[in-house]
């Protein structure tokens, strides 16, 4: 089944070397220190690059939003209150004790649900609330002459970095499970096979 | 400038202190312009502000036989309210300068006096030994700033003695001892008139020469010129050791790391009360916010927990896949 139109494919792939990127500078100017560490980049460089691939990351964003509010894929991000919850509990439950017991998946990939409930869920919160929290607090610290100085007492500088480290993080443990949930697909491999043809391999 | 150009100076001086003004004017004067410091020496020091208290003064010329307005060298002008701002606000005028400035015309040879020095007075000083006065001398006479004695180059030249005062111990607000503090560096370094009294190298454009500094105007406004350019002592608290500039400071992590320079520096008075609240260098963050000097431990270790749990999480997974497919 064809479910993965080149554009969505190409965005995918920058978005994930971006975010490696980002991850690494990141972390190195948070941990940076006079000696150097394996996978720390020095903080000028780490400084150099974390802008560069922001100012990507942030275009490559606005892609996303547009390439889904123009076509289909948007659809897959729509969610309804009905069953909200008792569809994530069906999910979830299935994720920790049905997957090992060979049952059927409760909500299997269609041409019109790409995502299971869990994953809607999860991509609704890390693409439409993280990611922006996480460009604008990044973008007030480009420009820090646009962050207010004090905010109840408290450096503005502070709460913007805060705010940022902290979807930085969310969206990089985002990453590591989303990582492992691809390997539950019909084989380990075949979700990421998916990710590089556009087709997605059926579980059944 | 030509002699007959300083004999002007002198006659000027002279009509100008034969202007008097009444009692009830120069008090108004002093009280309006000194806030609550009041001076034992202030009529005596009014006899000097008269004239060299404001850019413009008048004196009778007896030649003329009239008024004349004239404008102040500005080298030559101390404003009242920043000289009582001062550390020396307690001094007559007289106390440094020879008493025979109170006779009018100043005699021109009082135009070559020797000039005191801080450490003249500092030096060697039980009283005033919390400033390190001698320490701050030897660093001194080690700084690039100590090769241009020769050209004129004083202590003067950043603690002007009228208006100076001590900043960074008594402040409540470190952005304006940072500006206070730069803009001492920058009368010269980035005002070519005063830069070429002392040398001949071509104007320093200090923007230009910054631009490798991300962010600038961020730098510019949260640490001192010196941060980078002095090496840090610890047995004072601020840096006079000026280093040629191939040896300031280019290491971003020399600040932005868990042991920031700026600790040892800037945030020097402040750390001696080191404010533990789960930050690391948490002092730093009562006024500004370094990156990558601003650590929050709990919440570097709640990163670490959770990281963790999720890894264990994933393991177990694969663990049970694994028996899964084992038994299929």
């Amino acid at each position: 089944m064809y479910l993965y139109p080149i554009w969505i494919r190409l965005w995918h792939l920058f978005n994930a070397i971006l975010f490696i990127i980002l991850i690494i500078t990141g972390l190195s100017m948070q941990y940076t220190d006079k000696q150097d560490y394996m996978l720390v980049v020095s903080f000028a460089t780490a400084v150099k690059w974390h802008n560069i691939a922001a100012i990507l990351l942030t275009i490559n964003y606005i892609i996303f939003v547009i390439g889904n509010s123009a076509t289909e894929n948007g659809k897959y991000y729509r969610t309804s209150k009905k069953n909200f919850i008792t569809d994530l509990g069906i999910q979830l439950k299935y994720y920790s004790w049905g997957i090992f017991k060979g049952e059927k998946h409760p909500f299997p990939v269609t041409e019109n649900r790409k995502f299971n409930p869990l994953q809607k869920f999860s991509y609704v919160l890390a693409m439409y609330v993280a990611f922006p929290l996480l460009i604008i607090s990044g973008l007030g610290l480009m420009f820090p002459e646009t962050i207010l100085n004090r905010v109840l007492g408290i450096s503005g500088l502070l709460l913007t970095d805060i705010l940022h480290i902290t979807m930085g993080f969310f969206l990089s443990l985002f990453m590591l499970i989303h990582i492992y949930t691809c390997t539950l697909g019909a084989r380990p491999s075949s979700l990421f096979k998916s990710m590089i043809s556009g087709f997605h391999e059926s579980d059944h | 400038m030509n002699f007959s150009a300083v004999k002007s100076l002198f006659l000027l001086c002279l009509f100008a202190f034969s202007n008097s003004l009444s009692a009830s004017y120069k008090k108004a004067v002093i009280l309006q312009d000194t806030g609550i410091f009041v001076s034992p020496y202030a009529e005596d020091n009014e006899r000097c502000f008269t004239c060299h208290g404001q850019e413009r003064y008048e004196y009778t010329n007896e030649t003329l036989g009239r008024q004349v307005k004239a404008l102040m060298c500005t080298e030559r002008i101390t404003k009242r309210k920043e000289f009582y701002d001062s550390n020396h606000k307690s001094f007559s005028c007289t106390d440094c300068h020879s008493s025979d400035y109170t006779t009018f015309p100043h005699p021109g040879e009082l135009r070559m006096e020797m000039k005191y020095n801080c450490i003249d007075c500092h030096g060697g000083d039980e009283t005033f030994s919390a400033f390190g006065f001698d320490e701050i001398d030897k660093e001194y006479q080690q700084s690039v700033h100590f090769k241009l004695e020769g050209e004129g180059f004083t202590c003067w030249g950043c603690h002007d003695p009228h208006t100076y005062k001590i900043s960074i111990r008594n402040t409540e607000n470190l952005k304006e001892t940072i500006l206070y503090d730069n803009a001492i560096c920058l009368n010269c370094h980035s005002n070519f008139s005063h830069f070429q009294l002392l040398t001949d190298r071509e104007e320093i454009n200090v923007i230009e020469k910054h631009e490798w500094l991300p962010n600038q105007t961020s730098h510019f406004s949260s640490v001192r010129c010196i941060e980078c350019h002095t090496t840090i002592n610890d047995s004072i608290l601020v840096a006079h050791l000026i280093v040629p500039k191939a040896e300031a400071v280019k290491k971003c992590n020399e600040c932005h790391s868990k042991n920031s320079m700026l600790m040892a520096s800037l945030y020097k008075f402040q750390s001696k009360e080191q404010r533990r609240d789960g930050f690391f260098n948490g002092i730093i963050l009562n006024e500004s916010y370094v990156i990558g000097a601003n650590r929050n431990e709990y919440l570097n270790l709640l990163s670490l927990v959770i990281y963790g749990i999720v890894l264990v999480i994933i393991g177990v997974h694969i663990y049970f896949r694994m028996i899964r497919k084992e038994t299929n």
